[in-house]
């Protein structure tokens, strides 16, 4: 279990003080997907990376399995399960996708079979990938499928995190990704927490928590949701085919 | 043949040698030959009028390897050696040098190793480089090797030269000249700690039409380490040349990278790229996020850039 107590973040800028997360309080149940979502600068980004340590808050507690992790290293966190797919990945001169993937799972010997399965999940077709180094050579696409590919490949049971995971991606490896997520969630033993604003993203969600303005605005199960964030956005994406069309209108004229 | 550990070591580190080598070879110890083959294709013989060996291998042989490895374990030696290659026409052959010094005394221990090939018609040579220094005195280990190579019509050579610690001071000199159809491929590591100095100068001749150059150099300085990189790319005819210098900079030491490229010839074209930095810091980050510490992450990247 994720549990976020009174959870603060704030920079000082040219003098003044800037808030980006505020007191939040949020628990996410073992083996939950969760997706966060709101506008562009409430503070989501921060969040997720201040789970993994990436940022440390200036108050607030940070709980993983009752433990509290709030000043351990990234490597400690790492270390007890949890994962982080960034929403733009650094590339390596000299790194190959193999090494990041054996690096990931804590296996310096994957066969290519199991390299291949990872990336088969994100719609890469593997044998041409498994041994190109993770540099300029690939498009922005292609690093961001193997990102995810990297937290794909990390042991069983912890906290994926992934930042915004359609980021860059073609719809065709999109469709391949969703999938995934969901034979990931349905198969259990991870939580799973995703930053998104994609309908069929967030339609793969136990619970949505819709962040702005650096606090938690809503946190719910995705049916009772859905239809505040439809309310508040005149459907994502510019649509709600996704939703029934009569919950769309009712909501609408409601 | 050598028989200590530390013989053992250093032929291990420079050459990849566990036991005698395969086909031709000649073991240099100390200033003095330690133990040679010759095969039906491949002869060695030690020069008269200076110190090295002459390599004669024949027209049309393939698949064959020559290992010449070097190591000096006495402090205070001080060398120049000279080796030339005369390969003949269609040739593949690998050729795998180095030297590996250890030096427990005070006294500077020193190999100079001039190289040169003359590489015959459509052969393919590639030469395989490694020098090391160990040891525990204060003595300094110098290696200040020249490496000559003339191809002919159609012939190739790839040059994997490596220098990854322990060798206190290097000044490298690498020509290659490229004729008609003819391919240089040059890939230089290098990684300098300490006080170390390294010099890196090569000049890449593309004489003929449809040569083609390639430098491929990345290098690490770590501490209070100083590297200079000078690789020029000459266009004398209408060839093509790249030169791509990586260099990761760590501590407070110091990277001087000047690659060059001069178009003689109106149909010449030549690249050249160069990058110095520290590892990025989103590098170590994600890494760190697979389990790493900061210091398996630095590794794992300078294992791969270097790799």
């Amino acid at each position: 279990m994720l549990e976020l107590k009174g959870l603060s973040y704030g920079v000082e800028e040219t003098g003044a003080k800037l808030d980006i997360l505020q007191n939040i309080d949020l628990t996410i149940a073992d083996n939950k997907l969760v997706v966060i979502t709101g506008p562009n600068g409430g503070g989501k980004t921060t969040l997720a990376k201040s789970v993994m340590g990436l940022v440390q808050p200036t108050a607030g507690q940070i709980l993983w399995n009752g433990e509290d992790i709030t000043h351990l290293s990234i490597t400690e966190r790492a270390k007890r399960g949890i994962s982080y797919g960034f929403q733009q990945p650094p590339r390596f001169k000299g790194l190959r996708v193999r090494d990041l993937l054996e690096l990931a799972s804590g296996n310096r010997k994957l066969t290519r079979d199991e390299c291949c399965s990872y990336l088969n999940r994100v719609g890469l077709c593997a044998a041409d990938y498994v041994d190109r180094d993770v540099d300029a050579s690939l498009s922005g696409g292609e690093v961001k499928r193997i990102e995810i590919a990297t937290i794909l490949a990390r042991p069983e049971g912890g906290l994926l995190i992934f930042d915004e995971p359609e980021a860059g991606i073609d719809l065709w490896s999109f469709a391949k990704l969703t999938e995934t997520f969901r034979m990931l969630h349905d198969r259990g033993n991870v939580t799973i927490l995703i930053i998104s604003h994609q309908e069929r993203i967030i339609d793969l969600a136990d619970e949505i928590v819709m962040i702005s303005g650096g606090q938690v605005v809503r946190h719910g199960p995705k049916e009772d949701l859905m239809v505040h964030i439809l309310m508040e956005t005149g459907g994502i994406g510019g649509t709600c085919d996704f939703l029934q069309p009569q919950n769309c209108a009712e909501e609408k004229e409601g | 043949m050598a028989k200590n550990k530390v013989d053992i070591n250093l032929l291990r580190e420079i050459a990849d040698l566990e036991g005698t080598p395969k086909g031709a070879y000649n073991i240099r110890k100390n200033g003095k030959l330690d133990s040679r083959a010759s095969t039906a294709n491949i002869e060695i013989v030690t020069k008269e009028d200076k110190p090295g060996i002459d390599i004669h291998i024949k027209d049309g042989t393939v698949r064959q390897s020559v290992h010449i490895p070097v190591i000096i374990t006495e402090a205070g030696l001080d060398e120049v050696v000279y080796n030339d290659f005369f390969i003949g026409k269609d040739c593949d052959v690998v050729i795998v040098a180095g030297c590996g010094i250890h030096n427990d005394g005070s006294d500077k221990s020193q190999h100079d190793g001039v190289h040169t090939f003359y590489v015959g018609e459509n052969s393919k040579v590639h030469y395989v480089e490694k020098h090391y220094g160990e040891g525990e005195g204060t003595g300094e280990r110098i290696m200040n090797p020249e490496t000559v190579v003339y191809l002919d019509k159609g012939a190739s050579i790839q040059l994997d030269t490596t220098q990854i610690r322990g060798v206190d001071s290097t000044k490298r000199y690498t020509k290659v000249v490229v004729k008609d159809g003819g391919e240089a491929v040059i890939n230089e590591k290098l990684l300098t700690h300490d006080r170390q100095h390294a010099t890196s100068e090569m000049d890449i001749i593309l004489a003929g039409p449809d040569s083609k150059g390639r430098v491929i150099s990345r290098s690490v300085a770590q501490d209070t380490s100083q590297q200079v990189f000078y690789p020029r790319m000459i266009g004398d005819a209408a060839g093509f040349g790249h030169v791509q210098c990586d260099s990761i900079l760590m501590g407070q030491a110091k990277i001087q990278s000047i690659p060059a490229i001069t178009a003689n010839h109106p149909d010449a074209q030549l690249i050249h790229e160069a990058a110095i930095g520290r590892i990025a810091g989103d590098q170590i980050l994600k890494l760190m996020t697979l389990g790493l510490t900061e210091e398996e992450a630095e590794e794992e990247i300078l294992n791969g850039f270097l790799r």
